[in-house]
C-alpha cells in the first residue's frame, strides 16, 4: 500500500538510464522507430499549423516521446486507452496510421474521427483508443467507468482487460480526478492513472498549482499506491506501466504512475513559452530523450549511425506521405452534418441550417392571406 | 391494464428492463440499501444484488462520468440523480461528454445512458432544491430529454430511453410520484420525440409537459363543463421537440398557451411560442401566452412559494383572458 518512488528501470547505467544489455534488440529498435516517427510527425504538424492546414488548438508531444512510447509498449491490444488532448504520439504508438492522424488534424473525412474531432479528439475503436479529450480531466471519470464495465463483465486474471487513463499534471487539481480515484479504489477497478507530468499546466508550474507537487502521492487519500518514473527513460516507463497494469488485471488494484518528462515547446503550437528562461530551455534540450536514446542504442551496438539515420529518414518520409494523404483526402460532405448527432434515429430532430425555416409540419391551407 | 402510481410504473419498468438485459445496471446515491430517496428502486438491490444496483458515493460528476464510460463499452447504465438540482455538479460530464462523444468521435462510440432525475418545486425545499432546469439539457444537441406526465408514459418513455443508444435524460417530478393512472401490463415503448394530444379541443391549445400537463388536463376538463373546449398537448419530449404536433394543434384552435414549471425567460415556452409564430402565424387569433414560474430563487415560506409557482388558477385565468381578448365565442 505504501508509495514507492522509482527513478528508472530495474537496472541502470552510470548515467542513470536503463541498462539495455538484457533487452532483445528488435523491440528497442522499434521504440526508437516510434519515437522518431512521433518527433517527425509533431514537427510537421507544427509546420502545417503555421500554414493554416490545421485549425483549432494543436498540442504536441515534442519532448515526451519516451513517455509515450514506453506507456504504449506496456499496453496490451485488449486494454483501453483514454488520453488527454496532447495525444498525437499516443495514437501513432498505439498503431493508428500516421495518414489517419494527419487527416484528422486537417479535418478530413479520412481522419480518425472523420473530421469531427480534430487534434484533441483522436479515436480508434478497433485499437481501443477511446479518445483524446479537450476538456481538462474530462476523460478521468469516463476511463473509470470503462474499468467498471470491465469488472462488471469479467473476472480478474493475467489476461484480463485493463484501462490506462492519461492525465496531465494540471488535471490532478480538478474534482473529477479525486472523485474518480475514490470510485476506482472503493470499487476495485482495473485502471492505471498515468500522470504525465511535464512540469507545466499551460504556463503554471506544478509547484504553484498542486499542494502536493509529488503527484504520484496524490492518491494517498484513497490509499492508492503511486510510483514516479523518469519519463525520459523509455524502458523505465514501460516496466513501471507494465507492473501497474498487471496489478490492475490480476488484483483489480488501481494505481497511479507519474511519468516526469518535459515539453520541448509551448503549451500549444501558438505558445512561444516566454515564461521559460533561455537557461531552462537549454537544459530541457539537453534532456531531450530522442538523441539520448539514439546514442544509447548506438553505444550498445544495437544500431549504427547509418541505421539510425535511415530510421529518421523513414520517419520523415512516412510523415510526408501522411501529409500528402491528408491533403488529397476529401472534407466530410455537408450531407453528413446531421448524421452524427444521434446513434438511434429520432423523429423531429432539427435538420435546419442557419437561416432555413423550421420544420413545423405540413400546412394544408393557404397562408398568403 | 393495472392502475399504478407513477412511482410504481418507474420501478416496474426498471425491474423489467433489468430482467430483459443483463447490461442494464442502476447507479446512484442511496438507490440500494436506502432504496432510493423517493423509493423508485425499492427492492431492486435485494433482487439483483450489488453488481446490478450500485450505490455510489456523493460525487455526481464522478458517477455520471463513470456511467458514460461504462456505456461507451456497451453497458446500459441507468443513473439516478437525486434531484435535477444536483445534476449541475455533473454538467460537464453530461454536456461536454455524454452529449458529444458520438458525434465528436465520428460515430465510433455510443453512449446508451439514461439519467433519471426529478425536478419540481412546491415541496418547500427552498431555492437550491426546487429548480426546473430541464431546458439546460433540452438545449443540447446530442442529448434526448423526455418528461413523462402519466404513469403509462413513464413506463413507455423510460423503457424507450433504456433501449436507446443515445444519452437520454428522463425528467421526473416530485409532485407526480404518487399520481395514479392505468398502465398496460404488456411491455411497450413510446417514441422519443413525439408529443401526445392528451385531450382534443377546438377553442384553445394548452401546451405543457410533466406536472404541467397534468394540471392542464385538469383545467381543460373543468372548463369543458363551462363550454370551453381546450386541447391539451403534452410535449412528452423536450428534445427533440415535436414542432409539427404543436403547430397542427394551433392551426386548428388559433390560440395557444404554454404552461411550464420553469422560469419564463429563455424557457420551454419561449421555444414553443417561437415555433408557433413561425409555423402557425396566419392562424393565430391572439398572442401566445406563457404561464411560467416567477423569476426569483424559489422561497421556502409556503405562501411565497405558492405565489411563485404556476398553478391551475393561473392557467385558467390566462385561458379566459386569451379567449376574452379575441371576443370568444364571437
Amino acid at each position: 500500500m505504501s508509495d514507492q518512488v522509482r527513478t528508472a528501470g530495474q537496472t541502470t547505467t552510470p548515467d542513470g538510464h536503463s541498462d539495455l544489455s538484457g533487452e532483445p534488440p528488435e523491440p528497442l529498435v522499434g521504440y526508437y522507430r516510434q519515437m522518431a516517427l512521433i518527433r517527425a510527425f509533431e514537427l510537421r504538424a507544427a509546420e502545417m499549423y503555421t500554414k493554416a492546414k490545421i485549425g483549432g488548438y494543436c498540442h504536441l508531444n515534442l519532448g515526451e516521446e519516451a513517455t509515450v512510447v514506453g506507456l504504449m509498449a506496456a499496453l496490451c491490444p485488449t486494454d483501453y486507452l483514454f488520453a488527454t488532448y496532447r495525444e498525437h504520439g499516443y495514437a501513432l504508438a498505439r498503431g493508428v496510421p500516421a495518414e489517419r492522424v494527419m487527416a484528422e488534424l486537417f479535418g478530413k473525412a479520412t481522419g480518425t474521427s472523420g473530421g469531427w474531432g480534430g487534434s484533441m479528439h483522436l479515436f480508434d475503436a478497433d485499437l481501443r483508443l477511446l479518445g483524446g479529450y479537450g476538456i481538462v480531466g474530462g476523460q478521468i471519470p469516463l476511463a473509470t467507468g470503462a474499468a467498471l464495465a470491465i469488472s462488471y463483465r469479467a473476472e480478474p486474471g493475467e489476461r484480463a482487460e485493463a484501462v490506462m487513463c492519461l492525465i496531465g499534471d494540471g488535471a490532478t487539481n480538478i474534482g473529477a480526478f479525486h472523485e474518480s480515484l475514490n470510485l476506482a479504489a472503493i470499487w476495485h477497478l482495473p485502471i492505471v492513472y498515468v500522470i504525465v507530468n511535464n512540469g507545466l499546466g499551460m504556463g503554471t508550474p506544478v509547484s504553484a498549482s498542486s499542494a502536493e507537487p509529488e503527484l504520484y502521492r496524490r492518491g494517498c487519500a484513497y490509499r492508492m499506491p503511486g510510483t514516479r518514473v523518469d519519463g525520459n527513460d523509455v524502458l523505465a516507463v514501460r516496466d513501471a506501466a507494465a507492473g501497474a497494469l498487471d496489478r490492475a488485471r490480476s488484483e483489480r488494484r488501481p494505481s497511479i504512475l507519474e511519468a516526469v518528462c518535459y515539453r520541448l515547446r509551448g503549451h500549444s503550437v501558438v505558445d512561444p513559452a516566454r515564461y521559460r528562461t533561455k537557461e531552462e530551455t537549454d537544459r530541457l534540450r539537453s534532456l531531450d530523450p530522442l538523441p539520448q536514446f539514439r546514442s544509447q542504442l548506438i553505444t550498445a551496438g544495437i544500431l549504427d549511425g547509418e541505421e539510425a539515420s535511415r530510421i529518421d529518414t523513414d520517419a520523415e518520409q512516412a510523415v510526408s506521405a501522411a501529409v500528402a494523404f491528408a491533403e488529397d483526402s476529401p472534407f466530410p460532405g455537408q450531407d453528413q452534418l446531421f448524421a452524427r448527432t444521434y446513434a438511434t434515429p429520432v423523429p423531429n430532430t432539427s435538420t435546419s441550417l442557419p437561416g432555413e425555416p423550421l420544420d413545423c409540419g405540413p400546412d394544408q391551407s393557404d397562408r398568403t392571406g | 391494464m393495472t392502475t399504478l402510481t407513477y412511482r410504481q410504473a418507474l420501478h416496474d419498468t426498471l425491474r423489467a428492463e433489468m430482467l430483459r438485459d443483463d447490461n442494464v445496471l442502476l447507479m446512484g446515491e442511496e438507490i440500494g440499501v436506502f432504496e432510493g430517496s423517493y423509493k423508485i428502486t425499492a427492492g431492486l438491490l435485494a433482487e439483483f444484488g450489488p453488481r446490478r444496483v450500485k450505490d455510489t458515493p456523493i460525487c455526481e460528476e464522478g458517477f455520471v462520468g463513470a456511467a458514460i464510460g461504462a456505456a461507451m463499452l456497451g453497458l446500459r447504465p441507468v443513473v439516478e440523480i437525486m434531484t435535477i438540482n444536483f445534476s449541475l455538479l455533473a454538467i460537464d460530464q453530461i454536456v461536454n461528454h455524454a452529449a458529444k462523444v458520438h458525434a465528436m468521435f465520428g460515430g465510433q462510440a455510443t453512449v446508451p445512458l439514461v439519467i433519471r432525475t426529478p425536478g419540481g418545486g412546491g415541496q418547500q425545499l427552498a431555492a437550491t432544491h426546487s429548480q426546473n432546469i430541464e431546458v439546460y439539457y433540452a438545449h443540447m444537441p446530442g442529448l434526448k430529454v423526455v418528461a413523462p406526465a402519466t404513469p403509462a408514459d413513464a413506463k413507455g418513455l423510460l423503457a424507450a430511453a433504456i433501449r436507446d443508444d443515445d444519452p437520454v435524460l428522463v425528467l421526473e417530478n416530485l409532485a407526480l410520484y404518487n399520481t395514479k393512472g392505468d398502465v398496460s401490463d404488456d411491455p411497450y415503448t413510446l417514441d422519443i420525440g413525439r408529443a401526445a394530444v392528451m385531450k382534443q379541443g377546438r377553442d384553445i391549445t394548452v401546451i405543457s409537459y410533466s406536472r404541467g400537463a397534468v394540471i392542464a388536463l385538469q383545467v381543460a376538463r373543468r372548463l369543458e363543463e363551462e363550454g370551453i373546449s381546450v386541447e391539451v398537448i403534452d410535449l412528452r419530449s423536450l428534445r427533440p421537440l415535436d414542432r409539427p404536433a404543436i403547430c397542427a394543434s394551433v392551426r386548428k384552435t388559433s390560440r395557444a398557451i404554454v404552461l411550464e414549471d420553469d422560469w419564463l425567460s429563455y424557457g420551454v415556452g419561449a421555444e414553443v411560442a417561437a415555433t408557433i409564430q413561425e409555423g402557425a402565424f396566419d392562424y393565430l387569433d391572439a398572442p401566445v401566452r406563457r404561464v411560467a414560474a416567477a423569476e426569483v430563487p424559489l422561497p421556502y415560506s409556503k405562501p411565497l412559494e405558492s405565489a411563485a409557482l404556476p398553478d391551475a388558477a393561473d392557467l385558467t385565468k390566462v385561458i379566459k383572458e386569451t379567449l376574452d381578448a379575441t371576443r370568444y365565442p364571437a
